[in-house]
């Protein structure tokens, strides 16, 4: 098992240094760069955004940009943020507990929705509710979330008032009602892809050991069909759904871009498209690393999961 | 207490101008904490508004680069030596007075400026304020290890003293006009706290600004909003709300619906867009109006391209341009059509240019008469040069793409072929505009900074970046005239001379076609009814100018 962990860890490493590599060239070498925007201001002129480069270090070749900014990063400094000077580890500090609020609990919903979709179509095949499974998964899967977004938004908010048109909190409220409020819509219509994804992927691993011999076994054994499912099939099939759970990591935490966006939440999707809008490369480059690590986390952890509870898997 | 005057750059001749300008801002009175008339806004500060903003506020130290959606927070915590009203008169604002030739405040050749300050603003901590932090802020503005704005105007300031904690003096290295209105967007910052500060670009300030201005700083949730506290010392009239919010809103449609849905109370910059204009007017409660801006949208050309260096190719381009069909068939009919780069509310505004006249068949004769002859392919050319051009504009900006289209297809018909180019507004307004390295290009600006008349840096020639020059002349114009006429104007400190001098500047530029004028900007500004003191102000960049005067109705 350490053998597998240190193995694992250096082509993390390596993969890591890749990304940034990718990342940080593709990013400067796009046109334009953080000081356009301020190229429609009638008082500032070319001198003005020259002298602004120097000072922020974008007028020095790329090649030393990247290995000031990788030396800082093995230090422990991962820049600071061009538009408010903040250190970007504050920044992404101050979005993740907004996106973990609200991609937990649509993952939560996801994850306990689409488990039960996905075994129930499985188990009752060709069935009403397996057909309109299929079909709603479908429906989720194509049709963009801003839709069901501004969708939601205009019966449940304009037209009922039941829920507020988005916002994490009512500002000068923010008691934990008030939150609970704020997440129904936004968690309901991220949770759609999520249950949908979910539902699809649990039929068909149900399926699968629906048809394994050990059912088989259990049946001609005359074990109710309750038990079977319940005893053999739900816990095998749960297997590849860790791997999927594990892969779910990282969006839990990266945030969802145009969710957070249509429900004004201030979290790590919104947060990553506008340092994208404003070219603010340090934060940009801050949630890519952040992101590359808990890919690698991710697949890492759900490998671990997988070895532990199935021993019929053996790590070398 | 000192007794701070008003000082107007305005004569008789504007007078019933002003009056009646003024007359919609007594509805809101006290514009620059002194009342105009007595009203019924609250004693103690009371209740809050929630601003809703099209883009984050993030640079809260007003001496450093920031974008426009900052001001509003830059003019609700600092303050200015001076201030300007919506009608473009500079009014006093740490100053006690504004200076003039008049005044003695500054001398005949302009070069020397005298200020006398309040004797009665405090910091938000309670340090007395003096003439040592203007002294400050003008050095700061100019250390060269200081992410400064702009540096136009104050690199020209030398020997800054400290006469008394009242009064301040410096001398210019050259006779510099638009100064007085460049110093109502410099917002004075705190010696005592920014000096003990090794390197102010990241000082614990530039988080939690200390000011002197009506309101405090409260908290930041980066990504959603910021809250501003009422500042019960300031040493004007107000303010009368106790907390005012600026709320994040990145998306458009959602800022409008928050506003409709009543989350937020009035709508920032960018305002409601001109599509939902016709159902905002019927929102019950709410209070929507068109207010002019200082930004001017045109069909801006490269002059250094072979295909424009011809005044009939601009004036036939012009000609083609159907104007109104654009403004009232894709604006919903919110901006209004302009011959210049001047806001049509300034004091040197010149009303009396020649009026555009959309006609194609014109057009074609124009060209005809200067050689460009259609070849096989149905597209004119002169001397090997087709014309054929280039035309961008920021990508995902819907109304500007059907104005591109609108405008190929009369340009086709005239012979003329326009290409459709666009870019990512972080890659057009980089290098491509700032080195003029496109064609053509559909743009909105502004050319004035405050309400100062001064555009030398969009349109000498000694400022176009591409050939080495400082400022944002992108459109390579050079009009030795206009040079003169800018130098001139930028020495003249009499309001009327100024006048007289950028009307003609508007004369030559309408002339020559730099850019194809098409409208001046409004702003679908939105309210919930029961704000009251909202007063517009097209010669700063933020609706939020004068939050100190808002106040509920009870």
């Amino acid at each position: 098992m350490s053998g597998f962990l240190l193995n694992r860890l250096s082509q993390s490493i390596v993969l890591l240094v890749i990304v940034s590599i990718i990342g940080f060239t593709v990013l400067n070498l796009m046109p334009g760069g953080p000081l356009a925007q301020f190229g429609l201001d009638p008082g500032m002129t070319q001198k003005d955004v020259e002298r602004l480069a120097a000072q922020l270090g974008l007028n020095r070749p790329l090649w030393i940009q990247y290995l000031d900014w990788a030396w800082r990063l093995l230090q422990g400094d991962w820049g600071h943020s061009f538009r408010d000077g903040s250190s970007v580890l504050a920044v992404i500090g101050r979005h993740l507990l907004a996106t973990l609020l609200l991609m937990g609990t649509s993952t939560a919903l996801a994850i306990a929705a689409g488990t039960w979709i996905g075994i129930r179509g499985a188990t009752h095949r060709y069935s009403l509710f397996d057909y309109c499974a299929t079909v709603g998964a479908m429906v989720a899967l194509s049709v963009p979330t801003f839709w069901f977004g501004l969708i939601g938004i205009y019966i449940f908010t304009l037209k009922l008032g039941w829920v507020p048109a988005g916002n994490m909190y009512a500002i000068g409220d923010g008691s934990v009602l008030d939150y609970l409020h704020h997440l129904i819509l936004p968690s309901l219509v991220l949770s759609l892809v999520h249950v949908a994804i979910w539902s699809r992927y649990m039929r068909t691993a149900t399926l699968d050991a629906l048809s394994q011999d050990f059912v088989k076994t259990a049946r001609a054994k005359g074990v109710s069909e309750r038990r079977i499912l319940l005893k053999h099939v739900v816990g095998n099939a749960l297997l590849p759904m860790i791997t999927l759970a594990g892969m779910q990591l990282p969006s839990i935490l990266t945030g969802a871009l145009v969710t957070e966006t249509v429900f004004t939440w201030p979290g790590m999707g919104r947060l990553f498209l506008d340092s994208l809008g404003y070219s603010d490369y340090p934060v940009v480059m801050g949630l890519l690393i952040f992101s590359a690590i808990l890919v690698v986390l991710g697949n890492l952890i759900a490998d671990i999961v997988i070895a532990t509870v199935d021993p019929r898997i053996r790590l070398g | 207490m000192t007794e701070a005057k008003t000082a107007s750059i305005y004569s008789r001749r504007n007078a019933v101008q002003l009056m009646i300008a003024g007359a919609a801002g007594l509805a809101g009175s006290n514009l620059l904490g002194k009342p105009v008339l007595a009203r019924s806004s609250p004693a103690k500060p009371t209740g809050r508004v929630i601003v809703g903003l099209g883009q984050e506020p993030t640079v809260f130290n007003p001496l450093m680069v920031h974008i426009e959606v900052d001001d509003g927070v830059h003019f609700s915590v600092f303050d200015a030596l001076f201030r300007i009203d919506p009608q473009g008169a500079i009014q006093p604002n740490l100053a006690a007075e504004v200076p003039d030739q008049k005044n003695g405040g500054i001398s005949e050749d302009g070069l020397n400026w005298r200020v006398r300050l309040r004797d009665d603003a405090r910091w938000h901590d309670g340090t007395p304020f003096s003439a040592e932090d203007v002294k400050f802020t003008l050095e700061l503005i100019m250390n060269p290890n200081f992410r400064s704005w702009r540096t136009a105007g104050h690199a020209l300031v030398r020997d800054i003293k400290v006469i008394s904690p009242t009064e301040i003096s410096w001398r210019m290295e050259e006779a510099f006009a638009p100064y007085l209105s460049f110093l109502t967007e410099t917002f004075i910052v705190p010696k005592h706290i920014l000096e003990k500060e090794a390197n102010p670009n990241s000082a614990a300030f530039n988080q939690a600004p200390v000011g002197t201005g009506p309101f405090k700083w409260g908290q930041r949730v980066a990504g959603d909003h910021l809250e501003l506290v009422a500042n019960p010392d300031y040493f004007g009239e107000g303010p009368h709300i106790e907390r005012l919010v600026f709320k994040y809103i990145p998306d458009l449609t959602v800022l409008y619906t928050q506003f409709k849905s009543g989350d937020i109370d009035l709508v920032g910059q960018p305002y409601i867009t001109p599509d939902h204009y016709a159902e905002a007017k019927t929102l019950p409660n709410r209070v929507v109006t068109l207010v002019p801006r200082t930004s001017f949208e045109s069909f801006y050309l490269n002059l250094e391209r072979p295909q424009f260096k011809e005044l009939a190719v601009r004036e036939a381009l012009y000609a083609a341009i159907d104007k109104e069909a654009i403004i009232q068939g894709l604006y919903y009919g919110v901006p209004t059509p302009t011959e210049t780069f001047m806001p049509r509310q300034s004091f040197f505004f010149n009303a009396n240019l020649p009026l555009h006249q959309f006609d194609v068949n014109r057009a074609g004769k124009m060209l005809d008469q200067a050689g460009w002859a259609k070849g096989a392919d149905g597209i004119r050319a002169k001397n090997g040069v087709r014309l054929s051009f280039a035309n961008s504009t920021t990508s995902g900006d819907p109304l500007r793409e059907q104005v591109q289209q609108y405008l190929q297809q009369t340009f086709a018909q005239l012979g003329v072929e326009m290409k459709i180019s666009n870019l990512p507004a972080a890659v057009m307004w980089g290098e491509f505009w700032m080195q003029s390295q496109f064609d053509s290009v559909i743009v909105g600006s502004s050319y004035l900074i405050g309400a100062d008349p001064d555009v030398t840096n969009r349109l000498h020639s000694r400022s176009v970046a591409a050939k080495g020059g400082r400022g944002s002349n992108n459109a390579q114009y050079a009009n030795p005239e206009v040079d003169a006429l800018l130098d001139k104007g930028a020495r003249t400190f009499d309001p009327e001379a100024r006048r007289a001098i950028y009307f003609q500047v508007q004369e030559l530029v309408r002339r020559d076609l730099p850019f194809l004028p098409l409208y001046q900007s409004n702003a679908v500004e939105g309210l919930k009814k029961g704000i009251n003191g909202f007063v517009p102000n097209g010669n700063t960049r933020t609706e939020s100018w004068n939050a100190l005067a808002w106040y509920w109705s009870s």
